[in-house]
């Protein structure tokens, strides 16, 4: 059994750090690599610049200004480096450089994964809580039958369920699109600030933690079971503590460390999932924007599109590590049958 | 003659399985008086824990008490509401488990779980309580009291968090102890250390200590009274010193003559034939009969109850009865 | 000498199977529905894919129970006029061979990863660093860029002509890890039992060991892991072919008839959404059920064994 991370000496701690923000920069590396080669073999750079329109001559020349008959890795090499300053390429459909496109998209996504999560963490942990302390109760079973069935209805189904019984039935909420949006520090489009757009993101938002909910609601459910069957909360019960406490101090921080993991993981997910259900709203974020690109087979903005989402998750996956490492799990073997 | 402080009369703790309900603890009783130290020993299965933690009605599911009263404080507290019983538990009655590493919340300081108990009973103000605190881990002899309280249970070794456990449930200055196994976890040498801890404090502020064990050698060192506990049952109860020296019942008997000290000088343990029937093969007599040297006719189909003996011992047992 | 069938029929297995309402009820229903995928070309009454039985003037009718609807066309038709009912049977038929199938690929690269990985150490740390990024990445996010890249290498057209085993390719490739994972941990506490110690002093060869002794006691944890995958499976197949990266509208799989029906709920027609949609959501909520069950009944062997 190890100290926790908090404790070891600092040089490990160190170490640690460093060997993980190591392997995420190799792991990005071979993302790049391969988005890279994807777009080397499928892409065409010409038409990305000039369009369509150009003579087999004036093609040839600008293949030679461009350097497309370099070696490979003297492209990846020149790739890289403009990646690194901020250059994806240009998308031939917008006519604009990928990343413009990618900013700009980029609030929608971003605002919806955020109030998909808000509803994910306000309702799977009281829920997940509450069933694990009456199991047996009526609610607590209809919760868990509930979740099964969420876990069994593809976003999609949900999201166009959602339109169907709220939109088309019962005209309450639009169906499609953002609403209103206000522009805040210059370039982000919110539609959080306006009623409209709040309109707006309700259904997305719920379809889109329809799969993640259930998922949670689950594991806390179980994690919370298994931590009250321990001896320190049986110890906390002996000393007479309100049941309140003994809940939601003792037993729910032990809960909370096994959830952290999974949850930086799922939210991997939750990335996928948004390319399904802007798709269902025509919601203008980075998801839908990816599906429109492989359409139009504008190799430039797909590939982009999944070296920014894998650096993301490399970001993500690495932070959760850490601070996985900081409340290290070897403090929790303790106490535990 | 003075009120007891805790009275248990005939109790009956049933575990209430899907398919069948067995007994874990028949016809339970005995008492203790104020500040006295009572030993429950018995071997593992026979009940003694589910005893200790109905005392506080702290059994874990399915486990039921079905019968008999729990006397203390003029009440039955095997009866009372769920906040009287959360009022009494770790305030008047405090517990102490085997393994302080799993009793201790791993990612809650010391002091946060020492506070915690107090703010639950007691109503001092924070700076109050910190002090108590202070007060109590320097009574089990804990170094720099101090800085412990925002040390974590890992930090310690298991003697201190022993010590740690007896200090918390010294914070309220309970009328009684109940100590389950408190030295099992523990190394020999700080066992001893421990025992004579639990004594010094029991014998200072008047507590009543119940200590439930199967080491008869710790128990006959600290307690004034031993309940011998086979199958659920109380098969004898005495004074300590009776019973260690002139035990009556079969099984005590064949428990004392089992210790390596009792060897002998053919070298090899008096061990006692067969074993302690599982609770789902409960025997219809008296349940230390299939394995008892002194048996009768009687002992198969009727059940012994406790009788006094002239020396004070109460025995359940025919073989005993009309004896001495 | 008991037969295998009287065997079975005094097994625990059955005991607690017969016992569970949810166990017997969610089977049942997989064989019927099963019954309906795979008897779809006699059970149904009208073949979809025969474009001369259809006509587009019965595109959008109602199911049997609304004013226009007709008996000829139970729950209605879809927007080329095929009829409801029989193009949801077959597309059941297509979703359920697409999953089993990529649950048999993933099984198998899962298994031979896992074993090479449990049992060789050098190999260990490779294989494991990918499946542990692959994993990060979520499946789902694999799957849809392999078939965004397989759909711009082989084009829109080429795609749908082979979309079916593709798919099974897809989804078999990104959810190996899963099973390798799985072996692997298997295979690492198979190691230090005896029995394998034994073999390897009498002689016998790396991949007998594996092959006749280690992989029978993998098996179970995979029995565990596999019927959940399958429903897995048959939703990523929905996913994709909503996305239009899966089946196409000419063989539809209740994927990508979901997606077709979609635009009609605003016209009014929903039942050519909401028909396939129902039909996918009982599909997997059974193998789902199923699956739960077949982990319950395993588990505690597998702690016991």
């Amino acid at each position: 059994m190890g100290l926790p991370f908090r404790l070891l000496p600092k040089k490990h701690m160190f170490a640690f750090t460093v060997k993980r923000i190591a392997q995420a920069l190799l792991v990005m590396l071979i993302i790049s690599m391969i988005g890279f080669s994807i777009k080397s073999a499928f892409g065409d750079p010409v038409r990305e610049l000039v369009g369509e329109r150009v003579t087999p001559e004036e093609r040839a020349q600008i293949r030679e200004r461009l350097g497309l008959n370099d070696p490979f890795m003297v492209q990846y090499g020149r790739f890289l480096k403009n990646a690194v300053q901020g250059d994806l390429g240009r998308s031939f459909f917008f006519k604009k450089p990928v990343t413009e496109v990618i900013i700009a998209k980029a609030p929608a996504t971003l605002e919806l994964v955020f109030c998909a999560s808000l509803i994910v963490i306000l309702f799977s942990v009281p829920l997940g809580i509450y069933s694990a302390i009456h199991p047996k109760r009526f609610f607590s079973r209809f919760v868990m039958g509930g979740s099964i069935v969420g876990v069994s209805m593809p976003v999609f189904l949900t999201a166009i369920m959602l339109i169907y019984i709220f939109s088309v039935e019962l005209k309450w909420l639009p169906s499609f699109g953002r609403g209103e949006t206000v522009t805040i520090f210059g370039w982000w489009e919110s539609g959080m600030l306006t009623w409209d757009g709040i309109k707006h993101l309700i259904m997305p938002s719920i379809a889109l933690s329809s799969i993640m909910l259930p998922l949670f609601i689950r594991l806390i459910r179980s994690e919370m079971m298994e931590v009250l069957e321990s001896e320190y909360v049986k110890y906390a019960w002996a000393k007479g503590l309100m049941p309140r406490r003994v809940w939601l101090v003792h037993a729910f921080k032990n809960t909370l460390l096994p959830v952290i993991t999974v949850g930086g993981v799922q939210l991997g997910i939750m990335v996928a999932f948004t390319i399904l259900t802007e798709t269902v709203f025509q919601w203008q974020g980075m998801g839908s924007m990816f599906i429109e690109s492989v359409e139009r087979a504008d190799t430039a903005l797909m590939v982009s599109y999944i070296v920014v989402v894998g650096a993301i998750f490399v970001v993500v996956n690495t932070i959760v590590d850490l601070i996985y490492g900081l409340v290290n799990p070897t403090v929790r073997v303790a106490g535990r049958k | 003659m003075a009120e007891r402080l805790l009275d248990i009369k005939n109790l009956d703790v049933d575990f209430l399985l899907r398919e069948k309900t067995l007994r874990a603890v028949r016809d339970v009783s005995l008492s203790i008086d104020k500040g006295q130290r009572l030993g429950i020993v018995g071997e593992s299965g026979a009940g003694k824990s589910v005893l200790g933690f109905s005392i506080i009605n702290l059994i874990s599911k399915p486990g039921k008490i079905t019968g008999g009263e729990i006397m203390f404080g003029g009440k039955d507290i095997s009866k009372c509401s769920y906040d009287e019983m959360r009022k009494i538990r770790g305030n008047h009655i405090s517990m102490i488990f085997q393994d302080p590493m799993m009793t201790l919340n791993p990612v809650l300081t010391i002091g946060t779980q020492m506070m915690e108990t107090i703010m639950a009973h007691m109503d001092v103000s924070k700076k109050e309580a910190e002090a108590i605190c202070l007060e109590k881990l320097k009574k089990v002899y804990i170094p720099s009291p101090e800085k412990r309280l925002k040390q974590y249970p890992h930090e310690f070794s298991g003697g201190m968090r022993q010590r740690i456990v007896i200090a918390i449930s010294l914070l309220t200055n309970p009328e009684l102890i109940i100590a389950d196994e408190p030295t099992t976890a523990l190394d020999v040498t700080i066992q001893a250390e421990i025992m004579e801890l639990l004594l010094e404090l029991c014998e200072t502020d008047n507590m009543g200590l119940i200590l439930i064990t199967h080491d008869l050698a710790v128990v006959s060192e600290v307690t004034q009274r031993i309940a011998v506990l086979y199958a659920g049952r109380v098969v004898e109860i005495g004074p300590t010193s009776q019973i260690i020296e002139s035990p009556q019942h079969p099984y005590t008997q064949g428990l004392l003559k089992a210790l390596p000290q009792m060897a002998g000088s053919s070298n090899r343990l008096n061990q006692i034939p067969g074993m302690m029937p599982s609770l789902f093969q409960m025997p219809d007599g008296c349940p230390f009969e299939p394995r008892c040297e002194h048996k009768l006719d009687k002992c198969k189909k009727e059940i012994p109850k406790l009788t006094k003996l002239a020396s004070g011992t109460e025995v359940a047992c025919f073989a005993r009865e009309g004896g001495e | 000498m008991r037969s295998r069938w009287q065997r079975f029929r005094e097994s625990f297995f059955l005991y607690s199977f017969l016992r569970d309402p949810m166990a017997y009820v969610s089977f049942a229903i997989i064989v019927v529905l099963f019954i309906g995928a795979f008897g779809a070309p006699v059970l149904a009454p009208h073949n979809p894919y025969d474009p001369t039985t259809i006509d587009i003037m019965d595109s959008e009718l109602p199911p049997v129970w609304s004013a226009e609807g007709s008996t000829k066309f139970l729950l209605g038709t879809d927007n080329m006029g095929r009829d409801m009912l029989s193009t949801m049977l077959y597309g059941m038929r297509i979703s359920i061979i697409i999953g089993v199938g990529a649950v048999a690929l993933q099984a198998f690269l899962g298994i031979v990863i896992g074993l090479l990985s449990g049992y060789i150490s050098k190999l260990d740390n490779v294989l494991m660093r990918i499946a542990d990024v692959q994993l990060s990445f979520s499946t789902y996010m694999i799957a849809i860029f392999i078939g965004a890249i397989f759909q711009t290498m082989f084009g829109v057209a080429n795609y749908e002509k082979i979309a079916a085993p593709l798919l099974i390719l897809i989804i078999g490739l990104a959810e190996w890890p899963q099973y390798a994972r799985t072996v692997r941990a298997s295979v690492l506490a198979e190691r230090r039992k005896e029995y394998v110690e034994a073999a390897r002093v009498i002689g016998l060869s790396k991949i007998r060991i594996m092959w006749r002794h280690i992989l029978p006691n993998t098996l179970s944890p995979v029995l565990v892991i596999s019927t959940v995958q399958v429903a897995n499976a048959i939703m990523s197949e929905a996913a994709l072919s909503f996305l239009g990266l899966g089946m196409p509208m000419s063989k539809p799989s209740l994927g990508s008839l979901i997606t077709a029906g979609f635009e009609y709920i605003f016209s009014g027609s929903w039942w050519i959404t909401i028909f396939p949609g129902f039909l996918l959501v009982l599909l997997v909520l059974v193998i789902n059920l199923m699956g739960d069950w077949v982990r319950d009944y395993l588990n505690p062997k597998l702690y016991k064994g």
